[in-house]
């Protein structure tokens, strides 16, 4: 999480920009800190020997000698920042595509959007981008104020209600970089963290290509699964190439490919899966998402099934 | 010695009119009540940039009874400036009436904007336009409710015989506080009813 | 023109040592409890402040540190989401209202007229009121989270999460009522030092003979009544929203935006009006221990303006992250950064006037000298921040936590406890502890540098502030495990000046009138003041009336120790804006229960509102209105009235 070091061009120049303004502050500190304590050291005294006598030398030339530096250091660092924001204000080539990204009370919903209606498809949380290759972000809430945050490759850019953020990521190095909410936003603003995989670009397109596919059609051994599904969870939850189409829940076609749950803090596991359905505030306290109340055999069904959903 | 060349006059004892301590108090109350008007005209002209022309009810809003209105708003002013001249003279009668001409509009004011508020189609809870005119002329109305108010005390004390040509602090007060009232509407009245014609 | 109406000043005349009966008589809270209600003496208005603030500061530390101990360790179980939630936002509260504001209101209301050479303020009763209010409102805001339906969207309580759509119960709605409460108070008290600053200092004290304390309480008022209206109406439009669907930040048709803008054009010169004055503390105090007036005394007050003009500029420098153009995020971050100008003016004039000194080490100066250090950490990494694209980096991690904290405990707490060291002779009569003194400078000083220099590195490590826990293996653990230790032994810290306070009450070294052989005003009359402060009206030569013999300055010798007596009732001079000439001799009102009375109507007021209680409501507006009008009731013309409220 930490953003001393990045991995890509929106966010390298500002990391020069940050270890620039790190060590002009750490020398004024030093400076300042020195002057201080040697000057106390130097010129104080205990009061057991008594009150020494007022004077009045003239010292102000000293404020002005102190300043000139500090201007100097002011228009190189602000020089510096309009550079930066120049630079990392638009990606150096046009981006290959758009990702809608938009938060919600506490989770991401991630949205590619291709040329054709057919080639757009939503996942949520983790989110796949191919290495060097600018994605342009739309960053947008449904609910409260958000900030949308990868700082290993960008920084922050807030959801606000009724507004459209751009933002856009490139990275250019393969990995997978964490990202998390960074605006209050409600109980589980601490719940609410991301991941961008990103992965050379024919991983990501076979990818791309995975997840644009409806799901497969469940096995006979987890019909029964589908069944508690599209009973329980389908008013919240879509399943693409099935009946289920909520729409107020992560979109669930491809669960069992993501490796994290509920907004990047659990694994994705079939225990944590199924203590998760259970009764999801055990875990999380707060979620939206409502206890259940299935049975023991029904949530042995349905996490079957949602295992299937690769 | 210094104190023979400081105090070099008699010293008037307590509040002289203008002189007095409570005279730059209000001045510090209207500075503070202007801001206050400022933040609630920024907050209108901010919703209405990022909105854009659509979000007005009305292009060109009815200035039939806010147009008198706003004259009988300034003409109180006048009243009040009278009024406050008449105790400075010592003229009890024209300091009456003045206060009391000044009583008499601020009310009328308020009961046409009562009217008006009537005739409006929208409610405070209709749209974003809606909550900032009823919230803004609400704002003002109460001001000249607490103005009309604070003019009616100083009228009955000087009905006791409270004040004289040295002794008129509260009658300064209430006149500089009316004045400052009378001069937020005309923003006001700039902004709701005529910025539209210009700006839209 | 009757003789009442103007006298000669140069009538009844005393020597500072002898001033009889009549004036004690005259300016003495009597005994007994209902008096003590209607007191409208500074001083004691002024330690009412004080304590209480602290009173609320000890609130905020415990809120501290019971999340320091969720905090500790990653994924902590001490506290629920919602109890962090009301934890956080009380903790901002309280220190940044209830604590920061009123302290600095305390100091100043106490040191004023005595610094001015004045008999009280320019509206003691306003001065009462402005007290009552707050005591209301912190009890209005503390009641609400007693209840279980405290604040829980953080003090900057960001629409529309604040909205009733995703907030449905009262918590907000005590926020929002208890603040507008709270700015009350703070504009009739900014009110009440603006005018108290033009008209009531002491003949011959020209502005430029001022403390920098009160340039620094001037400025910060002057602020405070062009700023606290925009957070007022932006509380109370919400306020609307919630209660009676109106639509001004609301999702639907609102602009949730404007919240943000109306918050932080207040929010951002707050900063400064919660350090300003105590910087000017650092700025009077400092000088006295180095044995030499402040370098630059006109740079200094200069900038302290300059720094609050800047800072009604840049309050977007908190929004940088909302959406805006480039043009906007390099226009305010220049802005921002220009800002370190006059804090850098301030900066070299302590330190050359340690250097040029001759210091003297006492605990108050070991907390004014370590000010300078902990501003100038406080103040690089607000200039860090100045920067929008490392902000983009940096905002709403425990970087800025650190930086926050450095800036309100280093520029506000460091100044106010040593204040405390130095002024406490002059409140009590008696000194403090400097053996216990040093123990409690050094135990605040590590504390605090360890709780909080950390925070810095979990920052740039990528931890988000307002997070009630935080998974293991991010690399946070062991700083944030660092950070509860320090911050439990900068409560140890304050624990120290607890005691010593306590005990130094009853047994302190007698301080006698000007223990620190310091050159302003206040160490002209005794320890603790006497009701009527100077028993003569002084007159001033220059900056410094008790260091004119050593510096051998001025031709002339300000007067101090025989002069004008004014014992006509309560009376004091009042003096022309600028220059400071009299012009005036100022009634001031007998101690009253107005005040009192006026902020019970008030609370009742709100407390109806809060509930939809509305003839509560109206009850409350009546008994307003009633005091209002007993308030300003004249005398007949032919007596002299009281000039002032």
């Amino acid at each position: 999480m930490g953003y001393l070091q990045t991995f890509g061009p929106r966010a390298d120049p500002a990391t020069a920009l940050t270890w620039g303004v790190i060590v002009i502050s750490l020398i004024v500190v030093a400076i300042i800190l020195a002057l201080v304590i040697v000057g106390v050291i130097v010129r104080g005294r205990q009061l057991s020997g008594g009150w020494p006598e007022i004077s009045h030398p003239r010292s102000e030339h000293w404020i002005w000698i102190g300043l000139v530096p500090t201007v100097l250091a002011l228009i190189f660092t602000l020089g510096w920042t309009v550079a930066v924001l120049a630079k990392i204000n638009s990606p150096a080539s046009k981006p290959a595509f758009t990702l809608e990204i938009t938060g919600h009370q506490w989770w991401w919903e991630v949205r590619y959007v291709g040329p054709r209606p057919a080639d757009t498809f939503t996942t949520a949380n983790e989110i796949h981008i191919p290495v060097g290759i600018p994605v342009l972000v739309k960053a947008a809430t449904a609910d409260v104020i958000h900030s949308f945050w990868i700082p290993a490759l960008t920084g922050k850019t807030d959801t606000i209600p009724g507004r459209t953020n751009l933002a856009w990521l490139e990275a250019d190095r393969a990995g997978i970089y964490r990202g998390q909410c960074t605006e209050y936003c409600g109980q589980q603003h601490a719940g609410m963290a991301a991941y961008v995989i990103a992965q050379p670009p024919a991983a990501f397109e076979a990818w791309r290509q995975a997840q644009l596919a409806p799901a497969a059609p469940a096995p006979a051994a987890v019909a029964g699964g589908e069944t508690v599904f599209n009973d329980h969870c389908s008013a919240c939850h879509a399943v693409r190439g099935t009946s289920a189409g909520g729409a107020l829940g992560p979109d669930l076609t491809h669960v069992a490919s993501r490796a994290t749950l509920a907004s990047g803090i659990l694994p994705n596991d079939r225990a944590t899966l199924m203590g998760w359905i259970a009764n999801p505030n055990s875990l999380k306290p707060g979620t939206r998402m409502p206890a259940t109340g299935l049975s023991g055999p029904q949530l042995n069904a349905v996490a079957s099934y949602l295992e299937t959903l690769k | 010695m210094a104190e023979t060349a400081i105090f070099d006059r008699p010293l008037p004892v307590g509040s002289k009119g203008r002189d007095s301590v409570g005279w730059w108090g209000v001045l510090c109350l209207i500075a503070t009540e202007a801001s206050l008007f400022a933040y609630l005209l920024f907050s209108y002209y901010y919703i209405g940039v990022q909105r854009g022309p659509a979000w007005l009810p009305e292009i060109h809003p009815k200035l039939t009874l806010s147009g008198p209105n706003t004259l009988i708003l300034l003409s109180s002013s006048v009243a009040v400036w009278w009024g406050e001249e008449g105790i400075k003279h010592g003229r009890r009668a024209q300091h009456l009436t003045g206060i009391g001409i000044g009583i008499v509009l601020g009310t009328a004011f308020l009961i046409i904007q009562g009217f008006e508020w009537k005739a409006k189609t929208f409610g405070l809870n209709t749209s974003a336009y809606g909550s900032l005119f009823y919230t803004v002329t609400g704002f003002h109305m109460a001001h000249v409710f607490v103005g009309v108010a604070v003019l009616l005390v100083v009228w009955i004390w000087a009905l006791i015989g409270y004040f004289s040509p040295r002794h008129h602090a509260r009658v300064s007060v209430a006149a500089i506080y009316w004045h400052f009232v009378d001069v937020v509407w005309l923003f006001v009245f700039s902004t709701f009813y005529l910025s539209p014609y210009v700006l839209a | 023109m009757s003789a009442a109406e103007e006298r000669a000043p140069g009538g009844a005349r005393a020597r500072a040592d002898f001033p009889g009966p009549k004036l004690l008589e005259i300016w003495e809270t009597k005994p007994g409890f209902i008096n003590w209600l209607a007191s409208v003496d500074h001083k004691e208005i002024g330690l009412r402040y004080i304590v209480t603030a602290f009173g609320f500061l000890i609130l905020g530390g415990i809120e501290a540190l019971i999340m320091r101990m969720q905090l500790a360790q990653p994924g902590g179980h001490v506290l629920s989401p919602q109890a962090y939630d009301q934890l956080f936002t009380m903790h901002g509260i309280s220190m940044i209202f209830l604590y920061a504001g009123p302290v600095l209101s305390g100091f100043s209301n106490y040191l004023w007229p005595l610094l001015l050479g004045s008999r009280d303020m320019a509206f003691p009763r306003l001065n009462a009121l402005s007290y009552w209010i707050y005591l209301a409102a912190g009890v209005f805001i503390y009641v609400g989270f007693a209840l279980g339906d405290g604040p829980d969207a953080g003090w900057f309580n960001y629409v529309p999460y604040t909205d009733r759509a995703y907030n449905p119960g009262i918590n907000i709605d005590v926020y929002s009522l208890g603040l507008i409460l709270l700015g009350i108070s703070t504009t009739v008290g900014a009110a009440n030092f603006v005018v108290t600053f033009l008209r009531l200092r002491a003949p011959g004290m020209s502005i430029n003979r001022v403390p920098i304390l009160v340039w620094g309480t001037l400025t910060a008022s002057v602020a405070n009544l062009l700023a606290v209206p925009a957070v007022s109406l932006a509380f109370f439009l919400l306020w609307l929203d919630r209660q009676f669907g109106a639509h001004f930040f609301d999702t639907s048709q609102g602009e949730p935006l404007l919240w943000q803008h109306l918050f932080w054009m207040f929010g951002h010169p707050w900063v400064y009006a919660i350090v300003l004055p105590a910087m000017g503390m650092v700025s009077d105090g400092l000088p006295t221990f180095c044995r030499r007036p402040l370098v630059g005394y006109t740079a200094v007050a200069f900038a302290t303006v300059a720094t609050m003009a800047l800072g009604f500029g840049v309050w977007v420098h908190h929004m940088f992250a909302t959406g805006l153009p480039s043009l906007a995020l390099s226009f305010f971050s220049g802005a921002s950064l220009v800002i370190t100008i006059p804090s850098a003016v301030a900066v070299f004039a302590w330190t050359a006037t340690i250097w040029s000194g001759r210091p003297v080490i006492t605990t108050a100066f070991l907390f004014f000298a370590s000010m300078i250090v902990l501003f100038v950490i406080g103040g690089v990494s607000g200039f860090m921040t100045a920067a929008a694209p490392v902000d983009l980096q940096l905002t709403d991690t425990y970087f800025v936590v650190a930086h926050i904290h450095y800036v309100l405990i280093g520029i506000n707490v460091f100044p106010v406890v040593g204040a405390i060291y130095y002024w406490f002779p002059k409140f009590t009569g008696r000194l403090l502890s400097e053996t216990l003194g040093r123990w409690n400078f050094w135990t605040m000083f590590v504390g605090f540098n360890l709780g909080f220099f950390p925070m810095h590195l979990v920052g740039l490590a990528g931890m988000p502030r307002r997070v009630y826990t935080y998974p293991p293996g991010m690399g946070w653990d062991g700083a944030n495990l660092v950070i509860s230790l320090g911050s439990l032994l900068f409560a140890v810290g304050v624990l120290l000046l607890l005691i010593n306070i306590a005990v130094s009450l009853k047994r302190g070294a007698a301080a006698g009138t000007n223990p620190w052989r310091a050159p302003t005003l206040e160490w002209a009359v005794p320890s603790p003041p006497p009701p009527y402060n100077f028993a003569v009206i002084p007159i001033i030569e220059s900056r410094h009336p008790l260091w004119e013999e050593a510096l051998a300055e001025t031709p002339r010798r300000s007067q101090l120790d025989e002069g004008l007596l004014l014992d006509q009732g309560r009376e004091t001079i009042g003096t022309t804006p600028l220059d400071g000439r009299p012009d005036l001799i100022v009634n001031m009102p007998e101690d009253t229960l107005t005040p009192l009375t006026l902020a019970l109507g008030l609370a009742t007021m709100f407390a109806g509102a809060l509930g939809h209680i509305w003839w509560l409501a109206v009850l409350g507006g009546l008994v307003v209105a009633a005091s209002l009008i007993a308030w300003f009731w004249p005398k007949r013309a032919d007596a002299r009235e009281p000039a002032n409220g």
